[in-house]
């Protein structure tokens, strides 16, 4: 999965510092007048595009604390008062309040469920050799090249056939379902990189299978968790059309994605309450991200390198 | 699987029943992962080309078996052909315009003057992180006629005469969806650009500088052959996830006006779910064939992609060879 192409360079380690976002910064004597200026016409040049290019997310954010009369034509990103009346109609009138329970709900099962299973079936696949182990990798290997995405209806009938459309658990299943192969092939790497040692001595203390995993193995694999979980955390907190079509006729169950979607027409003309609802679903996600975004922007760089 | 083998040293060296006992565990540890894959994934994969067959009006009705019948209706069907141009569309203009776009800033960003590169990463990656539905929602809104944002600053500037109908000119609609799933998506194709310009071997550069090559010609002799190989794979999973920007589009348009955005996803859940808005009837088995024929393209790309990158693979031993004859 990692890019050993870059980590077996020559000693000194050049390429390190190349990396953007690589940490390090090494002196301004290492850069010719000629790169300094380019760098500095290119960050000019760079600047406006870029508060352009998240111009909607901040046009939401202080849409959200104004009137809709004040938003109506007015790029400013200031409002004379805050309106956090637009966030109380919201969370309340609008229901942005259940639906962010829900989707909570869902987002925090699927993650228990997909990270567990993952974290299962990567142990015994990093760690033991047992009688079709290669049949299981080459399921593995051609879940991943099936396509997904247009299997909606037999994914709705089954559900249905479970009798969990328009429940929560529905939602939560499929969300989770349709086991996620990188984060089982993180997992089986890790285990994999482990020292038997710790096998041995846990078996010698007199722990069994299942206790050598839960207490010796799961938690030394901290860092893959973290990748996992946020991993599942984006997917199932901003899916749309599996939670759209499987509380199709129960309003109440509909997670922020949808939720927000289907008071469009509702509120079509009232920008303020929108806003406010739009920025209660993106919070949590840009939050998470701004905290562990360089964690996150490495899993998925590794994912074209792999 | 390298990696798979190395755990199996722990077997070795224990006996008997213990080990007997450790396979049992194992599969017990398979088992959840495996049925949820044979739920979501293979069982679908089967029950779409079964229902693809059928003719089937709603979740409780009976299916009557039609064979090809709904194929041949598709060959036939106007919307069907127009929603497949226009997933086309995405393809074949959004996938250059993103691709060629994302390497232009992630070749900027890559250089290590650029001071402000991880600033500049992490805010033109923003809009990957947010759900497409809501992203979609807002747009309605930024890109609105009636004192958008948008529209408000084209008038500030004098660009606009009248505001522009984004979303509700039929002509106007197909592009300006095209141009948000590509702002949003933008950030992913530039992160596979950055990890691909990563793997170039700095000792190249340095050594192509000493010969006295200036940037063009860094990026020309250097840069680019090593980049070819990921270029394929970046071009191959930026196609594929033009083809699914459902959520985008549903939440802006719902494939109006007119049918004018109206995408294959979009097709296929109309057919489905949404038909008795339309005074229809839902028509699962004939969505099914649909999404079957789509699927089928959606698995050439990713077969495409497994082929590439069994050539990634070779190129770079064979690299990765060459440096250590070199040194």
């Amino acid at each position: 999965m990692t890019g050993d192409a870059s980590s077996t360079a020559a000693p000194p380690r050049p390429a390190e510092g190349a990396r953007p976002g690589g940490g390090r910064r090494v002196q301004q004597g290492r850069f010719s007048r000629r790169d300094r200026r380019w760098a500095v016409i290119m960050s000019a040049i760079l600047v406006p595009i870029v508060i352009v290019w998240v111009y909607p997310f901040i046009w939401t954010v202080s849409s959200s604390l104004k009137s809709s009369s004040e938003i109506f034509g007015s790029l400013s990103p200031f409002s004379p008062v805050l309106r956090i009346g637009n966030y109380a109609q919201a969370w309340r009138d609008a229901q942005m309040g259940r639906y962010f329970f829900n989707t909570v709900f869902v987002t925090g099962f699927s993650i228990l469920i997909a990270v567990l299973t993952a974290a299962l079936m990567g142990y015994v696949l990093g760690r033991y050799r047992f009688a079709g182990k290669k049949v299981v990798i080459a399921v593995l290997a051609l879940a991943v090249f099936l396509p997904e995405g247009y299997t909606i209806i037999p994914v709705y009938d089954l559900i249905d056939r479970l009798h969990l459309t328009n429940s929560l658990w529905g939602v939560t299943l499929a969300e989770a379902g349709g086991v996620n192969i990188v984060a089982v092939l993180l997992f089986a790497g890790y285990f994999a990189q482990l020292p038997a040692e710790l096998e041995e001595a846990a078996r010698i203390d007199g722990a069994g299978f299942l206790r050598t995993f839960t207490s010796v193995y799961l938690p030394l694999a901290r860092p893959v968790t973290a990748t996992a979980v946020i991993m599942q955390f984006l997917h199932s907190w901003n899916d749309f059309l599996l939670p759209l079509v499987l509380t199709l006729t129960r309003p109440e169950l509909r997670t922020l994605s949808v939720g927000i979607y289907a008071l469009r027409g509702q509120y079509l003309s009232d920008w303020g309450v929108m806003t406010a609802g739009a920025t209660i679903a993106l919070a949590p996600i840009v939050v998470v991200f701004l905290l562990l975004q360089r964690h996150f922007v490495e899993s998925i760089a590794g994912a074209v390198k792999g | 699987m390298t990696a798979l083998e190395a755990g199996s040293a722990v077997q070795r060296r224990v006996g008997g029943w213990y080990q007997r006992a450790t396979s049992r565990w194992c599969y017990v540890f398979l088992l959840p992962a495996l049925v949820l894959t044979a739920m979501f994934t293979f069982y679908p994969m089967v029950m779409s080309w079964v229902y693809s067959t059928m003719d089937w009006a709603g979740f409780s009705n009976d299916m009557t078996f039609v064979g090809l019948g709904n194929y041949r209706e598709l060959l036939g069907d106007h919307m069907f052909w127009s929603a497949l141009g226009r997933s086309m569309i995405f393809v074949l203009v959004g996938t250059p315009l993103r691709v060629g776009l994302a390497l232009v800033v992630a070749v900027i960003l890559n250089r290590q003057v650029m001071r402000l590169s991880v600033a500049f990463r992490t805010l033109f990656f923003l809009p990957v992180m947010a759900s497409a539905s809501i992203i979609g929602v807002v747009m309605t809104f930024v890109l609105s006629p009636n004192n958008g944002p948008i529209n408000t600053a084209l008038a500030g500037t004098g660009l606009a005469g009248s505001p522009v109908e984004f979303l509700s000119d039929p002509k106007l609609a197909i592009w300006t969806a095209l141009l948000v799933h590509t702002w949003k998506n933008f950030g992913i194709t530039m992160i596979y650009w950055l990890a691909a310009l990563q793997t170039v071997p700095a000792e190249y550069y340095e050594a192509a500088r000493i010969d006295g090559a200036g940037w063009a010609g860094l990026v020309r002799h250097v840069t680019m052959p090593i980049l070819l190989p990921f270029a394929l794979i970046i071009i191959v999973l930026t196609a594929k996830e033009n083809l699914q920007a459902f959520a985008i589009i549903q939440a802006m348009t719902q494939g109006g006006p007119y049918f004018s955005t109206q995408v294959m996803e979009i097709f296929i859940y109309r057919t489905a779910f949404a038909a008795d808005e339309a005074g229809g009837v839902p028509r699962l088995g004939y969505a099914s064939a649909a999404g079957c024929f789509f699927g089928t393209v959606t698995l050439l790309l990713a077969l495409v992609q497994l082929w590439v990158a069994r050539r990634v693979a070779e190129t770079r031993r064979e690299l990765g060879r060459a440096r250590g004859d070199a040194t």
